[in-house]
């Protein structure tokens, strides 16, 4: 990973501190499980998604909605997987 | 290197208080920044769903003193009545200037803001509900962040997002001169120098291992706050909400029991029955978390470590469940494993408001005991919001008041910045050749500790010892272990290590310096709750019976006093609440009964 990689996936990492605490266990939950994973084409597709309103990504994210743009549904997937806290 | 960057007035935090401040100051033109960890639409006072209080009377007959009344018995009469009467009297100030920003509050078919009842909000002083709350649907919070944000474009306020404030500077008299802080893109360093300095940094829940509130909520205000010699207020008093999922901490809502699910025991028993014969489940948040806890004590509780209860659902028809209680299946799916059409929720009372904080007046000035008084100004320093104790919520808060407090002293100190600058306008003061030394320690320690401890075990253990030892029902002889047990995590915060020593977006270092807040607010908490040897709201302890002279546990001849914990010497001192409210008569002490 080169240095432009790190920041990116820090911020991300960042970014993913919410106003709700669901989206916050969520998002520790995959951090903790994907360590080193996030590609670019990931990177871009969290971004996407965390750049959305907290209510709106907790809908997606609960699976009481779908995501709209289809190349989103990998990401939001992968963020679902209920294992249990 | 520390670059000083100058401005009127600096707020460090920008949820609704900080909001609501920021717009107070920008409008009047003053040169305003707002520093804040996350985007401003993403703080904490989005997951307020309930409401705002304010007595419109748009439905029914209301009146900001039965507000004033209710608002002063929820507290168990540890509220200062001035701030209470001043809070409740400009509720509909507040509400109305938040529609005309563009709040989207629900409306009746008149056009009117509509209201809803919510618990402990009364007429006629306390005699029947009334519909006090406006709302906009389940996402009040929310929708009231965005209109603030927008009425601050529009005003100029400048905005430093992704900016962690890292300490208070005060000057050899005690006065505010702003703060140090990080901006977390570049590591770099900053002072903002500024006439005025106001905190708004929410609260500290994350200081308990089961807490609904969100990850940023690490009482950065009062950190900052006790480093600098400021004393914390009141900090004993945590509201509890009986069912946070256990090991999550995740909210399931009061309406869950109000459809019909029952709390059952290890042995499948539903022991509201022997705590609360008519209410039962539908019992106040209090009476359930103590009657949940007793159980888990007495050996009852459910799972390998006998540490939760069981919130049932199963009877329920599952359409009814999907219909009226949209997202606990998900929830309940989500954080604990479960099926909550055919098992058991497992649940336990979590940690969900800070009645305490940095002591203010109702002016939202900061005030602490000094020679002529027990509440002397800070000159150049404001706080307000959960951060802030001014104090409305005394030793327990009403739903939907911590939106109205939020605005109400958000504006307030606004107002008295504004003020304080304009009568007497002054140049900035210098400042201290030592404003930036205890940034400087701070970060150079954590940058050069070795063999140092985990700031995630660390943080695990402060957790873990509130849950255990300053939890929702409290015994003397845990309280005094516990005091013991967080002075020494404290002392493994201050020896905490970080690997990555890189400067841009090192949320690890972020992480580590959040934990420095946390701790102060941590042992202010176990140390105040110990010495307070009554229950009172929110504190409730084995030992304190009730009797006629004390009815539950509340003894007013000893303890109908504010509690101050200063970091310094780790010592108490206390100060007499405030029992004459500015215009009408002292509401009398009698006991809290609904």
């Amino acid at each position: 990973m080169n240095e432009q990689q790190r920041i990116r996936r820090e911020r991300l990492r960042w970014h993913s501190r919410r106003a709700l605490l669901e989206l916050d266990l969520v998002m520790r939950r995959f951090w903790q499980s994907q360590p080193e994973l996030l590609d670019d084409l990931q990177a871009e597709q969290l971004e996407c998604l965390l750049a959305m309103e907290d209510h709106d990504l907790w809908e997606l994210l609960s699976g009481r909605q779908e995501p709209a743009d289809p190349a989103l549904q990998g990401m939001v997937a992968l963020l679902r997987q209920p294992t249990g806290f | 290197m520390i670059t000083v960057r100058k401005f009127d007035a600096v707020i460090v935090g920008a949820g609704g208080a900080g909001l609501r401040a920021a717009i107070q100051l920008s409008e009047a033109g003053l040169k305003t920044a707002v520093l804040s960890k996350v985007f401003p639409t993403r703080s904490h006072t989005v997951a307020a769903q309930g409401g705002v209080a304010a007595s419109l009377g748009n439905s029914e007959e209301d009146h900001w003193h039965w507000h004033m009344y209710d608002t002063v018995k929820g507290s168990d009469w540890l509220g200062d009545q001035d701030a209470i009467e001043f809070m409740c009297r400009k509720a509909n100030e507040v509400v109305i200037e938040l529609e005309h920003y563009g709040m989207p509050f629900d409306r009746l078919d008149n056009g009117r803001i509509y209201q809803r009842p919510f618990g402990g909000h009364m007429s006629n002083f306390g005699e029947k509900p009334v519909r006090r709350s406006c709302a906009a649907a389940d996402r009040t919070g929310h929708a009231m962040l965005h209109a603030m944000y927008q009425r601050n474009i529009k005003a100029n306020t400048q905005f430093f997002v992704e900016w962690l404030a890292l300490d208070l500077i005060r000057d050899a008299e005690g006065d505010v001169l702003g703060v140090t802080a990080m901006e977390m893109e570049t590591g770099d360093l900053y002072a903002f120098h500024a006439k005025a300095t106001i905190f708004a940094t929410g609260g500290a829940g994350r200081i308990y291992y089961s807490s609904t509130n969100a990850f940023i909520n690490t009482g950065d205000g009062a950190g900052m706050a006790a480093r600098a010699g400021i004393p914390l207020e009141d900090m004993e008093f945590w509201q509890f909400h009986p069912t946070g999922v256990a090991g999550a901490g995740v909210l399931i809502t009061e309406g869950v029991r109000g459809e019909g699910g029952i709390l059952r025991n290890s042995q499948g028993e539903r022991f509201m029955e022997r705590y609360a014969p008519n209410a039962k489940d539908l019992a106040s948040r209090d009476v359930v978390s103590r009657a949940m806890v007793t159980e888990i004590n007495e050996g009852r509780g459910c799972g390998p470590n006998k540490d939760f209860v069981l919130l049932d659902i199963t009877h329920l028809p599952p359409e009814t469940i999907m219909k009226r209680l949209p997202g606990i299946h998900e929830i309940a799916l989500q954080f604990a494993g479960v099926d909550a059409l055919r098992e058991p929720i497992p649940v336990v009372p979590t940690c969900h408001y800070q009645m305490g904080g940095i002591p203010t007046n109702f002016k939202g000035q900061v005030v602490v005991p000094g020679k002529r008084s027990q509440n002397e100004i800070v000159p150049g320093f404001y706080a307000a919001g959960e951060c802030a104790c001014a104090s409305v919520h005394g030793a327990n808060r009403l739903g939907t008041n911590s939106l109205l407090d939020l605005l109400v002293f958000g504006k307030s100190a606004g107002e008295s910045a504004v003020d304080e600058m304009k009568q007497s306008p002054k140049p900035h003061k210098e400042l201290p050749t030592d404003a930036f030394d205890r940034t400087l320690e701070r970060l150079n320690r954590l940058n050069t500790q070795k063999d140092g401890a985990s700031v995630h075990e660390t943080q695990l253990a402060m957790q873990r010892s509130m849950q255990k030892h300053a939890g929702v029902f409290r015994f003397a002889d845990l309280l005094k272990q516990g005091v013991q047990k967080i002075l020494e995590v404290q002392k493994d915060v201050e020896r905490t290590e970080i690997k990555d020593k890189s400067q841009v977006f090192n949320t690890a270092r972020v992480e580590a310096l959040e934990l420095d807040n946390l701790i102060e607010v941590a042992v202010a908490t176990m140390v105040s709750a110990e010495a307070r040897k009554e229950s009172r709201g929110a504190h409730v302890r084995d030992d304190a019976p009730d009797t006629p002279e004390r009815p539950d546990g509340r003894d007013d001849v000893n303890w109908l006093k504010h509690s101050l914990w200063f970091k310094d010497e780790n010592r108490l001192e206390y100060k007499s609440v405030n029992l004459r409210p500015l215009t009408v008569d002292t509401i009398a002490l009698k006991k809290r009964a609904y």
